[in-house]
């Protein structure tokens, strides 16, 4: 379906629900959508998932490899997450290089897992300086209901918490793809990214895409399982004042609660 | 071990020296550097002028386009040239933080361009661009409804404080947490907010309280400087 031609009348609607305390699926403003997780994906990858949130859709893959650490780095291992939003995704998106919203989508998903420091990235490392795993986390988004973030944060720590690394020949320094693959990516915390947007007056939890479309505030709250915040990014045109951030951070950790409840 | 005293021996809600200077680029319409502490920006501004291609031009408003990028000097080891995703982010965080307070529905069909160049980084480096960028909008003549002032608060080991430096963004002995905030004073507005670290509640709060606090400081510096330069 083409959004942009319902989209002239759809902040006009989703402003007088709001007014009613409605929103255009029904939802209150706090409620997430129905999420579901299916792992194991691709079987070439080391990890894997499926996440729907509502009509929301993305792939997330875990691919293992070999790497050397970075100079300012030399004990930590690497862990890199891309993002992409896939022309299957909606009529809008052509191929071509990422766009700035695009780009962002990946940094705060690798915001709210690596640089919270929610994987030990310490035991990444196989000989400092010279050695390391590199974990590469591949997100994409396969169909766009609004809250991109949220969808591909799940999916990210879905797809770690499945992956295992492989077998490492310690001799001839290379990955044995025969070998066992006993060792899980060290995870310490769980972040979930929990997103706002802004319509009008209202702020709407998991936004659905005509939300995300006709807001002019967004904002993402990462919250680990001690209901700390490990990362906060607000985008769009408009300014957030200090109580709706407030309101914001405890919704986020209410939500996350609920989220983290199904995440096996 | 709590972090008693802070590693450049400042209180906890001192920010580093601020250094503004106006009209530092000839060609610019606007221009403007700032210094944090070690942490020193230049920024420049072109326009309002005509948006090609004209598919993007909006009619009945202007738009803002800002690029942030790091001099491969700018930083311990020689940073590439080409512009990294983070660059990509925070150009677009940057633009969003300061497209409120510009009178854009003046500008129909136009663009203002803002370019920004990290000269020296010492942490703070994305609040200290969108303090830069205001001055040179500023500079240019560009009308706006208030100063966009920007600095980063955050907690290091347990204490919240103000402005942090690279020292203490790497503090190794306890957990840190920065909290990059712009605030635009008349509009009550927060237009920049991001965090990396691991916060409680409390201390978002309470180091965002600070932030803003900061800012109100910053704005008045922004202030008496462009004062001195069109008194």
């Amino acid at each position: 379906m083409n959004m942009t031609r319902i989209t002239k009348g759809a902040k006009q609607l989703i402003s007088h629900l709001a007014e009613e305390k409605k929103r255009i699926d029904n939802r209150g403003f706090d409620d997430m959508r129905k999420l579901e997780i299916e792992y194991d994906i691709s079987d070439q990858a080391e990890g894997s998932a499926r996440v729907k949130l509502g009509e929301t859709e993305v792939y997330v893959g875990v691919k293992v490899g070999l790497g050397t650490p970075y100079p300012d780095t030399p004990n930590k291992g690497n862990l890199i997450v891309n993002a992409e939003v896939t022309p299957l995704a909606d009529e809008e998106y052509e191929p071509g290089p990422p766009r700035d919203w695009e780009v962002a989508i990946a940094r705060v998903i690798d915001r709210g897992i690596r640089e919270s420091g929610s994987i030990d990235v310490k035991k990444l490392c196989i000989k400092e300086g010279e050695r390391t795993w590199e974990v590469f986390v591949d997100v994409y988004v396969i169909n766009d209901d609004g809250n991109l973030v949220g969808a591909g944060g799940i999916g990210a720590l879905a797809a770690l918490k499945h992956a295992k690394l492989p077998a490492y020949n310690k001799k001839e320094d290379k990955i044995d793809k025969e070998g066992k693959r006993t060792k899980a990516i060290p995870i310490t915390a769980e972040p979930i990214p929990i997103s706002f947007a802004k319509v009008g007056s209202h702020l709407f939890v998991d936004p659905k895409k005509e939300e995300v479309q006709n807001a002019t505030a967004h904002l993402v709250v990462t919250v680990d399982e001690k209901d700390r915040i490990v990362s906060l990014q607000r985008q769009g045109s408009e300014g957030l004042t200090f109580e709706e951030i407030e309101k914001c951070l405890k919704t986020a950790i209410k939500q996350s609660k609920i989220i983290r409840k199904q995440l096996a | 071990m709590a972090y008693k005293k802070r590693l450049d021996g400042r209180k906890f809600d001192q920010m580093r020296d601020i250094d503004i200077k106006l009209g530092v680029v000839a060609n610019a319409d606007g221009s403007a550097q700032f210094s944090m502490g070690r942490t020193k920006i230049i920024a420049a501004v072109y326009g309002p002028k005509t948006l090609h291609p004209q598919r993007l031009r909006e009619a009945d408003k202007g738009i803002i386009r800002a690029y942030y990028r790091m001099l491969p000097f700018s930083v311990s080891e020689r940073k590439t040239p080409r512009p990294g995703r983070r660059e990509i982010e925070l150009s677009m965080v940057i633009k969003e933080a300061l497209e409120e307070s510009v009178f854009l529905e003046e500008f129909g069909q136009a663009v203002i361009d803002v370019h920004i160049y990290v000269v020296q980084a010492d942490a703070g480096s994305r609040c200290a661009s969108i303090c830069a960028a205001t001055l040179a909008l500023a500079d240019a003549g560009i009308p706006m409804k208030d100063f966009v002032a920007s600095v980063s608060a955050g907690v290091v080991d347990g204490e919240v404080v103000l402005d942090l430096n690279y020292q203490e963004e790497a503090y190794e002995d306890g957990d840190v947490v920065d909290m990059p905030i712009a605030y635009v004073e008349n509009l009550n507005k927060v237009t920049l907010l991001q965090l990396d670290g691991k916060a409680t509640e409390k201390q978002a709060i309470d180091a965002l309280k600070l932030g803003i606090e900061g800012c109100k400081i910053i704005k008045g510096k922004m202030q008496n400087a462009l004062k001195q330069k069109f008194a």
